[in-house]
């Protein structure tokens, strides 16, 4: 036996078996036990707050939904027949209403659990300690899923889509410069037409996802690398920890088998609904409005008044969100010292007060 | 000790894979079920007849590839003027095969299938077998073209 033939799995030098003979295969190609290690190394810390620490585990369990039923939805979805093609979907086709659903459910849950983990890391400050990257990285991401999010609820091509779509595209169009070309690339044109669904359908199913899995990656391999950020009211030197791999990842597939149930059930009994298609010649539907992640800056556009300060209300509206969102964002700047972590933490309140009250206010309105 | 009864570690193993086989069947089943099932009916459906208009106009000697259900036929007049039809679907490996009027031959050109254009026998190439024949009923100003032995369809 030359050297590299022999491997360093534990416990697998001499078992007999294919399981331990393909193990086996595997190490000594491409370094299974180098891997496992990187897993291994990462110890996580087991105090009151880490039930936090699952959450983007659960963030990224939706992802992998998505991932799964984009695939079924790619196979009889037509962006040239949007509406008749998911009618085909959710009436014809056996369980296309149960992938469909899984679809727009998973969707609305990935981001609900996004924003928890991007909450609970900036209450816990976690994006200290060169931690700085993953919480870009992850700012970035959440930004990359509003725009599948954007993109996939144009795509039945139903009332409710089209309103929402033309709507979204008709705010990047008050944007001043670059926004008008903008719209119109994205539309392909003034108008939605055919051409709108081809192009956002590319957007969603091909070009965003494209960005988004490395940078998923590079998001996972920087807490693998960096590990989980230890909380300030917790001792770090005494803090008792599990190693990540297998004991913490064990616990995490409990999770993601209580999500997967969670989704089955309200997929199955909440489907999501098709509406009427789309048709210029009717007025917009009564009480119409965007998902819930998009709810806040909606009502901050709603209740603007046509000018203010000379300024067109919409301009006012998004220049206030762009700011506040850019703060948010460059927050590992901005926190260093105590006296400014205290006011970091009074931001996060008032963050969450702000978009709560807008988001409310939007359904009350409705 | 003989181990004559299940230990708690194996009736705990039983029940983990019991339950991990469950979630497995319960995802792939609706997974089969949907990819197996595409809405809309096929173009075309099974047929067992076709009628065409006015071949009669066809030179002794040309070719015709027309539509039989799903699937394409190739109806050819014989320089003495009998027809033949043909299934056209090459037998090697399912490309369409073409008439050949210089050579008199029917020739598929994905990999060099000969057939003989008045019986559809293979005479050169790959192909394993010959041309699937189908019968041509020529009356006055239309071919009536059916699979063999399906008769006199119905009218209605």
């Amino acid at each position: 036996m030359t050297e590299d033939q022999k491997t360093t799995l534990p416990g697998l030098e001499e078992e007999r078996g294919l399981v331990p003979a393909i193990l086996r295969y595997l190490d000594t190609r491409i370094g299974l036990a180098e891997f496992l290690s990187i897993l291994r190394k990462k110890e996580v810390p087991i105090h009151r707050h880490t039930i936090w620490y699952y959450v983007g585990g659960i963030t990224l369990f939706f992802f992998v939904m998505q991932l799964l039923t984009g695939f079924l939805l790619l196979v009889y979805y037509q962006p040239t027949a949007p509406h008749e093609s998911v009618q085909a979907i959710v009436s014809q086709v056996e369980f296309g209403w149960l992938v469909r659903s899984v679809h727009s459910w998973s969707a609305n849950l990935m981001v609900a659990a996004a924003f928890c983990h991007m909450f609970s890391v900036f209450f816990m400050r976690a994006y200290h300690h060169h931690r700085d990257l993953l919480w870009y990285s992850g700012i970035t991401l959440l930004m990359l899923a509003f725009g599948l999010g954007f993109t996939g609820y144009a795509l039945p091509g139903d009332e409710v889509a089209y309103f929402a779509t033309k709507i979204g595209l008709d705010v990047a169009n008050a944007t001043p410069g670059f926004g008008k070309p903008i719209a119109n690339l994205l539309r392909g044109g003034e108008e939605i037409t055919t051409a709108t669904y081809q192009r956002l359908f590319a957007l969603h199913a091909a070009v965003l996802p494209v960005l988004f899995m490395p940078l998923l990656m590079l998001h996972l391999w920087l807490v693998q690398r960096h590990g989980s950020h230890v909380p300030d009211d917790v001792d770090p030197q005494t803090v008792r920890t599990v190693p990540f791999f297998p004991k913490f990842f064990l616990n995490e597939l409990i999770v993601w088998l209580l999500c997967l149930n969670l989704l089955t059930v309200l997929a199955a009994i909440f489907p999501w609904d098709h509406g009427h298609a789309a048709d210029v010649l009717r007025p917009a539907p009564v009480g119409i409005h965007p998902e819930w992640y998009y709810m806040a800056q909606f009502q901050l556009l709603k209740f603007m008044p046509a000018t203010l300060f000379g300024i067109p209300g919409e301009l006012v509206g998004m220049g206030l969100f762009s700011a506040a969102a850019g703060l948010w964002v460059l927050v590992p700047l901005f926190d260093r010292g105590p006296r400014r972590a205290r006011r970091v933490v009074y931001g996060g309140y008032a963050a969450i007060v702000g978009l709560l009250v807008l988001t409310l206010w939007g359904y009350a309105g409705l | 000790m003989k181990k004559d009864r299940l230990s708690r570690r194996d009736v705990g193993k039983i029940l983990v894979g019991g339950v991990a086989a469950t979630y497995a069947g319960g995802l792939a089943y609706p997974i089969v079920r949907y990819l197996s099932s595409p809405p809309g009916v096929e173009e075309g459906g099974d047929v067992n007849e076709v009628t065409l208009e006015t071949p009669a106009s066809y030179a002794p000697g040309s070719g015709l590839l027309f539509r039989f259900g799903r699937k394409p036929a190739l109806l050819l007049r014989r320089p003495d003027g009998a027809f033949v039809a043909l299934m056209a679907t090459c037998q090697h490996l399912g490309c369409t095969v073409r008439y050949e009027q210089d050579k008199d031959r029917i020739f598929c050109a994905c990999h060099g299938g000969v057939y003989d254009s008045a019986t559809g026998r293979n005479t050169g190439g790959p192909p394993p077998r010959p041309l699937e024949r189908l019968e041509v009923d020529a009356a006055g100003e239309r071919v009536v073209v059916r699979r063999p032995g399906a008769g006199e369809a119905p009218k209605g």
